[in-house]
């Protein structure tokens, strides 16, 4: 990303903004939402406004409150997996991994290599899912409808990859402790290799239908400022805190599932507007695919599940041919598994920022309390920063700037 | 099975092994007697603050250089005394490290001090908290249900509420 493409002022105003007294001071109530198409799901927002000029934003949430982490506490472990899907749906496999590498902890598990590095794979493919339905609903947010054709296109081929490996195309429930639930179909990794060789020319053409688009950069450079400072008293994480100067990811910085052995940039821009979180999240997704592209190259055989035969279900063929193996199967679908007390907290980067998962165990087969903390929730409380004193307009283009997902917001 | 990180319960035998993190550092220098129990388990360190410090502890370690809040939540230890524990996740953006403060509260009337002050996207971890807990923040800002609607009844996350809620 050259420094050059990037908004040259800072929070600077593209439109001079009426003055308060202009509008004579008239206050006026507006809800928005919780039906609304850019709210992207049913966000209501509360917004005080003195004509058009926002005075105050309240973000009312809950709506799809569905008691998970209650519900996650009275199932077993490995039932939990599912769940997890159904937080944040358009990025199922972190939630799926964040969940299992926090129970891996707990469990002192090793997960073998080759899993390790599907795992890196699926994830990353689950970026770009998440990233892709950003591009498409932010685009149509401002006005750019054709885009979101365009990114579904290839969406559609990521969920078919999902399919393939998991049967399902988006509630994937892939991963499972200690390892993957079985080994991807034959040639799916030839398929993948055609889908991300394809790729890049793919973000072009993105990016050539809004990057240089005048009504795109007008609706975007200047709009939704937020320092470096607010974004982190404000629990921002992911591309908004990167896209105002903050150089943190966890794939790189605090590694997890071997992200560690995989050379990639972590985009940052000093910005901060929502012009900028744009750029961030189109270079991200070029950064996922070169990590797609060393898993392939370096894909490493062997098992995709862990040794451990009391928490990990045995194959069909062991099952039906070996005693023990059936007996297992039995304990671990009927009873479960016991997991050693304590507490843990694992915290991955997914598509819209730090995920974390905090799982406490009191020794039984069924945790004993699950927290999920997810990135939108806390990065909601920073609407308000980026909107007040401007135009309404601007709201939607903040909301869609910040990529949220009101599944992972009420849980 | 992969090498166990080394497990260390007690104050005592966290701060003979670890004298120089930065964290337990400044809170020894700021307040001893805060710091009232810590253990290092599975990687990672668990600091025991007392419930009227919390907010004190929170800008002594935000000042030692753990910026950024990450996370809070609740457990409730029902039917035992102290019922509820308060988890804070706090990680370190210079560090690359993560600590977690802890809060012990008794069932009577349960309240803690508010962090918002110190870091204000605090304010929807100690709404959610106080909403499906019922655990009071004191200078809150905005203390209202964010999950549930208003007029419910009962903290759903307590462990005396039934999972498939009360019928």
């Amino acid at each position: 990303m050259s420094e050059k493409s990037m908004s040259e002022k800072p929070g600077a105003a593209v439109l001079e903004l009426p003055t308060a007294e202009s509008v004579g001071g008239q206050r006026m109530v507006l809800n928005m939402g919780p039906q609304h198409p850019a709210t992207h799901g049913v966000l209501r927002l509360v917004v005080e406004l003195d004509g058009e000029v926002i005075l105050s934003v309240r973000p009312e949430i809950g709506y799809l409150h569905t008691g998970i982490e209650k519900t996650c506490e009275a199932k077993f472990y490995q039932q939990v997996v599912p769940l997890t899907d159904r937080v944040n749906y358009l990025d199922p496999l972190s939630n799926n991994l964040c969940y299992c590498l926090a129970v891996e902890k707990l469990l002192n598990l090793e997960i073998p290599e080759r899993a390790q590095w599907i795992r890196v794979l699926l994830t990353e493919l689950s970026r770009l899912n998440s990233h892709l339905i950003w591009l498409g609903t932010h685009a149509m947010d401002i006005g750019a409808l054709t885009v979101f054709l365009y990114t579904f296109r290839e969406r559609e081929e990521i969920l078919r990859l999902f399919e393939a490996v998991a049967g399902q195309r988006m509630m994937t429930s892939y991963f499972r402790i200690g390892g993957l639930s079985m080994e991807p179909p034959l040639g799916w990794l030839h398929r993948v290799a055609a889908f991300i060789h394809g790729f890049p020319e793919k973000i072009d053409e993105y990016s050539n239908l809004l990057t240089g688009n005048p009504i795109f950069m007008n609706r975007l450079k200047g709009v939704g400022y937020l320092s470096a400072a607010d974004a982190i008293a404000l629990g921002v994480t992911g591309p908004p805190l990167r896209a105002s100067g903050v150089d943190i990811d966890l794939r790189r910085d605090m590694p997890y599932s071997s992200y560690e052995k995989f050379q990639f940039q972590v985009p940052t821009s000093t910005v901060g507007d929502t012009w900028a979180r744009y750029e961030v999240r189109l270079v991200e997704m070029r950064e996922s695919t070169k990590i797609v592209q060393q898993t392939l190259d370096g894909m490493p055989g062997g098992p995709v599940k862990a040794d451990a035969p009391k928490i990990v279900l045995p194959g069909r063929e062991k099952m039906k041919t070996q005693m023990e193996a059936l007996i297992h199967h039995f304990k671990i679908v009927t009873e479960g598994f016991n997991v050693p007390a304590g507490e843990v907290y694992q915290g991955i980067e997914c598509g819209h920022g730090q995920m974390g998962y905090y799982v406490v165990s009191d020794g039984t087969a069924k945790p004993y309390r699950v927290h999920m903390r997810y990135p939108s929730f806390a990065t909601l409380q920073a609407v308000e920063t980026m909107c007040k004193g401007r135009l309404i307009a601007d709201l939607v283009a903040v909301v869609g700037s910040i990529d949220i997902v009101l599944g992972e917001i009420d849980r | 099975m992969a090498s166990q990180p080394p497990t260390l319960s007690g104050k005592q035998a966290v701060l003979a092994a670890m004298p120089d993190h930065p964290a337990i550092k400044a809170l020894l220098a700021w307040k001893p007697d805060a710091l009232s129990d810590a253990k290092f388990d599975f990687g990672e360190l668990t600091l025991t603050i007392a419930s009227r410090e919390i907010r004190a502890a929170c800008s002594t370690v935000q000042a030692a250089g753990y910026n950024f809040f990450e996370d809070m939540t609740a457990v409730d230890w029902y039917p035992l005394a102290p019922r509820f524990q308060l988890s804070y996740h706090i990680l370190s953006h210079a560090l690359k490290e993560r600590i977690r403060l802890r809060v012990l509260l008794d069932e009577a009337e349960p309240s803690v001090a508010s962090i918002v002050p110190v870091w204000p996207g605090a304010n929807f971890f100690e709404r959610e908290v106080f909403d499906l807990f019922g655990i009071r923040f004191a200078d809150h800002p905005d203390l209202r249900r964010i999950m549930l609607p208003d007029d419910w009844t009962g903290h759903p996350l307590r462990k005396d509420y039934p999972v498939e809620g009360y019928r």
